[in-house]
C-alpha cells in the first residue's frame, strides 16, 4: 500500500472530523450567543441558569463529557447515538466558552452607545441588535477563531466514543498496516491543513465584517 | 436505574487513588511546559532567522493538531526509532510539549511587555545574554504571566483524561474499569465529572486572585 493508498482510506474519517466540526461549530455559536447574552440579562434566573451551563461545561474535561454522555446517559433513558453525542457534546462545550467572548465582548462595547441609542428612542432590544452587536462581533471574531481551533482539536476524543473520524480511521489503518509514523504524520498534517483554512475563513470574515469602518473598531 | 449511593461509596477509594495519578500527570506536565515553553519563547527572541522560524514553526504546528494524535504519535511511533516510553511518561512528555506551544506564548507577551530602555540598559551595562535575561528581562517579564501559566494548569488538568487512550490508569480510565467489572457506568462517570468540576471550579477561583495579586501596576 504506497502513501496515496493510506491517504485514501482516511478519506471516510475526514469527511466525519469535517461534519462534527461544522455541526457543532454551528451549534457552538448559538449557545454561545443564548447564554453570553442571558449572563447579562435583567432576569436574575436566566443570569443563574447561563452561569450553571457555562461552569458546568468549562469546569468538566470534554473527554469525560462525551463518556458520561455515551455512557451514562442511556442508564437515565436517554440513549443517543455516538454521531448525536458528538456533535452535542463538543458543540455545548465550546459553546460555554464561546459564552464568554460573547459577554466579554458586549461589555466592551462603550456605555455610551447605549445612551446614544437611548437618546435616538431605540428599545433595548433593537439598540442590542443595530448599535451594540455589530460593533461586539468584530471583536468576537478573533476569540472565536482560537475556538474553531480548539473545536477541530477535540473532534479527535470523539474516536474514543467509538465515532469514526479521521483519528479513529487512522488507529484502524495503523493496526492493520503497522505503518505509524506515515500515518499519524498524514493524519497530523491534515489536521494542521484544515486548521490553517479555518484560521483564512475566519480572517475573511473579519476582513468582511470591519470593511469601510475607520470607528466603532474595537480594539 | 436510579443512582446507588451505597455503590458510589464504595468506589471512591479507588477513584480517588487515580486521581492522584491524574494530578500527578498534571503537575510533571506542567513543569516540562513550563520549562519547554521558556525554551521556545527565548528561542523565537533569537537573532539567526532559522532558529525563529523552526521554533515559530514548531508551536503554530503544535497548537493546530489534536492532543490525542500527538499522544498516539510519542506512543506508537517513537518506539520505532527506538525511543520507548511507559505510558504515563509519554503522559508526562505528550501533555508538556503541548502546552509548551501554549506556555511559549504566554512567555512571549510576557517578555514584549518588558520596556525596551531595559534592554538598552543591560547592554548598556556590558551584561553577557545570559545575565541580561537571568537578572533584567526575566525577573519583569515572569510575573504578569503568572495568572495566564495558570489558566494553562486548569486546562491541562482537563486534558489529562486523555491519556485514558494510552491505558494510563487516571481517573477517566479506572471510572471506565469500573463500568466495565460492574455494568454500572452512570456512579464512577459521574463522580470523575464531579471531581473535575470541584478542581476546577477551586483553582479558577485561586487563578482570580492570582490574577489580583500579580495585576500590571500602571
Amino acid at each position: 500500500m504506497d502513501t496515496l493508498e493510506l491517504m485514501k482510506n482516511l478519506l471516510p474519517g475526514l469527511k466525519i472530523t469535517l461534519v462534527i466540526t461544522l455541526s457543532s461549530a454551528l451549534l457552538a455559536f448559538v449557545a454561545a450567543f443564548a447564554a453570553g447574552l442571558a449572563r447579562l440579562s435583567k432576569v436574575r434566573l436566566l443570569r443563574a441558569l447561563a452561569l450553571v451551563y457555562i461552569d458546568f461545561f468549562r469546569g468538566t474535561s470534554a473527554l469525560v463529557q462525551l463518556f458520561w454522555a455515551y455512557f451514562a446517559l442511556p442508564l437515565l433513558g436517554i440513549e443517543l447515538n455516538a454521531m448525536t453525542v458528538g456533535i452535542v457534546v463538543l458543540g455545548l462545550n465550546i459553546g460555554a466558552y464561546g459564552a464568554e467572548v460573547v459577554r466579554g465582548a458586549v461589555q466592551a462595547v462603550p456605555r455610551n452607545q447605549w445612551d446614544a441609542a437611548a437618546a435616538l428612542n431605540f428599545t433595548h432590544a433593537t439598540a442590542m441588535r443595530r448599535i451594540i452587536l455589530p460593533q461586539a462581533l468584530v471583536a468576537m471574531l478573533p476569540p472565536f477563531g482560537n475556538l474553531l481551533i480548539e473545536l477541530l482539536k477535540s473532534t479527535a476524543l470523539v474516536s474514543l466514543i467509538t465515532l469514526s473520524d479521521l483519528t479513529f480511521e487512522a488507529q484502524v489503518l495503523r493496526a492493520s498496516t503497522l505503518r505509524s509514523a506515515e500515518i499519524f504524520i498524514i493524519v497530523l498534517v491534515i489536521y494542521f491543513l484544515i486548521a490553517q483554512a479555518l484560521n483564512q475563513g475566519v480572517k475573511m470574515i473579519e476582513k468582511r465584517f470591519t470593511l469601510g469602518r475607520d470607528y466603532g473598531v474595537i480594539e | 436505574m436510579i443512582f446507588d449511593w451505597r455503590f458510589t461509596l464504595e468506589i471512591t477509594p479507588m477513584l480517588l487513588r487515580a486521581f492522584l495519578v491524574t494530578v500527578e500527570a498534571t503537575l510533571v506536565g506542567m513543569a516540562i511546559a513550563l520549562v519547554a515553553g521558556l525554551v521556545w519563547a527565548i528561542l523565537r527572541r533569537s537573532r539567526r532567522r532559522l532558529l525563529t522560524g523552526a521554533a515559530s514553526t514548531l508551536i503554530e504546528f503544535v497548537r493546530s493538531t489534536p492532543l490525542l494524535i500527538q499522544i498516539y504519535f510519542i506512543f506508537f511511533v517513537l518506539p520505532e526509532f527506538g525511543l520507548q516510553f511507559a505510558p504515563l511518561t509519554t503522559g508526562f512528555i505528550a501533555l508538556g510539549l503541548h502546552y509548551s506551544a501554549y506556555t511559549a506564548e504566554v512567555y512571549r507577551a510576557g517578555i514584549e511587555g518588558v520596556p525596551k530602555g531595559q534592554w538598552e540598559a543591560a547592554v548598556a551595562l556590558n551584561m553577557g545574554r545570559y545575565r541580561m535575561w537571568r537578572s533584567v528581562i526575566l525577573p519583569q517579564a515572569l510575573p504578569p504571566a503568572i495568572p495566564a501559566l495558570g489558566n494553562y494548569l486548569v486546562a491541562m488538568f482537563k486534558d489529562t483524561p486523555m491519556l485514558a487512550a494510552i491505558t494510563v490508569m487516571e481517573l477517566l480510565q479506572t471510572a471506565k474499569l469500573i463500568g466495565a467489572q460492574s455494568f454500572r457506568y452512570l456512579e464512577p462517570l459521574t463522580m470523575t465529572g464531579v471531581l473535575f468540576l470541584l478542581v476546577s471550579l477551586l483553582s479558577s477561583q485561586f487563578i482570580r486572585r492570582l490574577e489580583l495579586r500579580f495585576a500590571v501596576r500602571p
